[in-house]
């Protein structure tokens, strides 16, 4: 057994998280080095910048996200647009809870008095309030629209999911007292946990660190928890049932899987962490506007789950940090001397490195599609089986 | 008055519908997919007849023809190049596609137009006539004659030509219809060029109003999407029906709503066709005249 790693004799071995122990080395390195780089500087030798940092942990909390977009579209084979929708419902709860109450004096016309009149709510609750609460509100509305999920199949599927987005976006615009209004936005929740700041440089554990680390941390055993959880899901008897769903749903249904409550725990896990990757995200954006939860945002969590590769944990991570770090190596292209007169990085010129960032999103799905349907996890896959039989490479 | 006045309205808006909608459906039923590049085709063939029309100076019919000409060699390139290596793909995959070809498509055209839309310079400016107190712009009344005739010229296409009959031999099936010695290959060519020449007479009434069109004309044509689902996707007269339905209900709605029910916020009738999508497929998973999927194991 030692002496074959690749070979699976048991169902045990086989639904393992962790299927070799060179897996379990390789994941507890990663994990060994991600500490380090993120106390960089204090134990660890290598520093790197603050806004290098805050992309870091931006691409974990996308992380989240994309794990729940795999789990209704890549595990279930539910193709869901309305992610956005779902990431904005878990942004705005954990905003209303955690965010600030704002209110101004106004004269009330009836009474000639002077009044307070709300101008935004929030109540100002901890972390450990507004976190999973974001996330039980998206799962709700996950539950709610479930059910239209089971009566549709396929491409209708896709449709009623896009028309969510664009209900979504209407009521973040209008509901003005609770999402700041059109164009406005509000000011998001404060990521403070029994009074820890995340968002504050000060003293962990005696170890200075500046506020990117900490978020950078928060992001890691988040992810961490998040990510074990969704691998723990897909193995499980729940995740085979998802998977024969994906396969063919008819055939599932005959082999006595409820389809309706399956797709349910899908579309109900998928919007928590959905939920929950909103919340923590613009919490580190620090604003939010109703514009920001377009059909644009759903593509581009297709386009991380497409890129990583469908239906993998590690996929979905690894597309997650492609997409958040591709507007960084955009920047970096235009500042080519080749490229920099025609990528500009002011608006009015022939493409702007926002524009040039979406034509690239929108060829990269088109490019993975073509080329390679399995995503980066593909080609790692690929580049990994070379390796393993090198120099017998077949 | 002014429930005509919107019914009026809210026909113009379903002209429109079903010419972005028609292109859908074609797509659809020759090769089982829906492209949701069709309104972002819509954004690159309206540039054509901005350039020709407004910076070119050319007359804006000629301009129009330019237009359908270089839009119908633009859909061959991108089924040729983009949606032939996906043949056999499923079929999520290849509607995922689509939306990476519209991102792509659409930030590369709305580039060409700046930031304020533009105007398409066609002949009917701002000009309206007056039926019976009733205020009817030439602009709605060309987007109602153009789309009969072009759903005319459509069926008329479908029925008694060759290509025609290729077409909806390869609609019902096409292995059958590959036997038979029906070019596939030339049916999903055509089918994408007829999409992407519809989608840019779309663009000419996209904004029935001033007739402009700009970077934001990409939402208002994304409406034709639920309207081609309310209808079914595979059935013409569906398409029809269904724009009418959705033009209707959302003129109706942008003439009524902020008196009746202000609190549900502006614009409203945007989001009407969504809604109106909603409440359709949970009555008929299928749209109200989509043909039922039959499903073996």
């Amino acid at each position: 057994m030692r002496l074959r790693p690749g070979l699976v004799a048991d169902y045990r071995a086989d639904a393992a998280i962790f299927k070799s122990v060179t897996q379990r080395i390789w994941f507890g390195l990663l994990l060994v080095a991600a500490v380090f780089l993120g106390a960089g500087g204090t134990i660890g030798p290598i520093r790197i910048s603050s806004d290098i940092m805050v992309l870091l942990s931006y691409a974990m909390f996308a992380s989240i996200g994309a794990l729940g977009l795999n789990i209704v579209t890549g595990m279930a084979g539910q193709v869901s647009l309305g992610h956005a929708f779902f990431l904005g419902l878990g942004a705005y709860t954990a905003a209303i809870l955690g965010g600030v109450e704002q209110t101004r004096q106004a004269m009330d016309p009836a009474t000639g008095q002077q009044v307070t009149e709300v101008v935004l709510r929030g109540y100002g609750l901890d972390m450990i309030i507004w976190l999973p609460l974001a996330g039980i509100i998206a799962a709700l509305a996950g539950l709610i629209v479930a059910p239209v999920a089971t009566r549709l199949r396929g491409l209708y599927l896709a449709f009623v999911t896009l028309g969510l987005v664009f209900l979504g976006e209407h009521i973040f615009r209008e509901a003005r007292t609770l999402t700041g209004g059109a164009g406005n936005g509000r000011p998001t929740a404060e990521h403070r946990l029994f009074g820890f700041r995340f968002d504050q440089d000060g003293e962990v554990f005696g170890i200075w660190m500046s506020k990117q680390q900490k978020l950078f941390f928060l992001g890691l055993i988040l992810l961490l928890v998040m990510g074990l959880a969704a691998k723990n899901l897909f193995r499980s008897r729940v995740g085979r049932a998802l998977a024969a769903i994906r396969d063919r749903d008819i055939a599932a249904e005959m082999m006595g899987i409820p389809l309706a409550r399956y797709k349910l725990i899908a579309f109900t896990m998928s919007s928590f962490y959905a939920g929950i990757a909103g919340a923590l995200f613009w919490a580190v954006v620090g604003r939010l506007t109703a514009e920001g939860f377009n059909f644009l945002l759903s593509i581009k969590y297709i386009a991380m789950i497409l890129i990583g590769g469908v239906a993998t944990v590690s996929g979905s991570i690894m597309g997650a940090f492609f997409i958040i770090f591709l507007p960084k190596v955009v920047e970096w292209l235009a500042g080519l001397p080749g490229l920099s007169h025609v990528i500009s990085k002011d608006p009015a010129g022939m493409i702007n490195t926002f524009q040039f960032e979406q034509i690239l999103f929108g060829l990269f799905i088109v490019g993975f599609l073509i080329l390679e349907p399995m995503g980066l996890y593909g080609i790692w896959i690929r580049v990994r089986n070379y390796w393993k039989g090198w120099p017998f490479s077949y | 008055m002014s429930f005509l006045q919107a019914l009026i309205n809210g026909i113009a808006l379903a002209a429109v519908y079903s010419l972005l909608g028609m292109g859908f459906v074609i797509i659809y039923k020759s090769m089982q997919v829906l492209s949701f590049a069709q309104p972002a085709l819509m954004l690159f063939g309206g540039w054509w007849v901005v350039y020709f029309a407004t910076l070119v100076h050319l007359n804006f019919y000629v301009a129009v023809l330019i237009a359908i000409a270089i839009a119908a060699i633009s859909g061959l390139f991108i089924e040729r190049v983009f949606l032939r290596p996906m043949v056999g793909k499923p079929v999520f995959a290849v509607a995922i596609m689509t939306i990476g070809l519209d991102l792509a498509i659409r930030i590369t055209a709305g580039n060409f137009y700046d930031v304020s839309p533009r105007s398409t310079g066609d002949p009917w400016g701002l000009s309206t006539f007056n039926l019976g107190g009733l205020i009817i712009g030439h602009r709605r009344v060309a987007a109602i004659v153009v789309s009969v005739v072009v759903l005319l010229a459509l069926l008329a296409f479908f029925r008694f030509s060759r290509m025609g009959l290729a077409m909806r031999a390869a609609a019902f099936d096409q292995e059958v219809a590959l036997i038979q010695g029906v070019s596939v290959a030339a049916v999903f060519a055509i089918s994408w060029a007829l999409a992407s020449v519809l989608a840019t007479l779309a663009s000419l009434f996209i904004n029935p109003d001033l007739g402009s069109l700009g970077p934001a004309s990409y939402t208002l044509a994304l409406k034709a999407l639920p309207v081609v689902v309310i209808g079914g996707l595979d059935s013409i007269g569906g398409t029809v029906v269904a724009a009418l339905m959705v033009g209707i209900a959302e003129a109706l709605t942008g003439t009524y709503q902020m008196h009746l029910t202000p609190y549900i916020g502006q614009n409203f009738s945007q989001v009407v066709p969504y809604l109106v999508m909603f409440v359709v497929l949970l009555v008929r998973p299928y749209g109200l005249f989509g043909t039922r999927e039959v499903e073996r194991v």
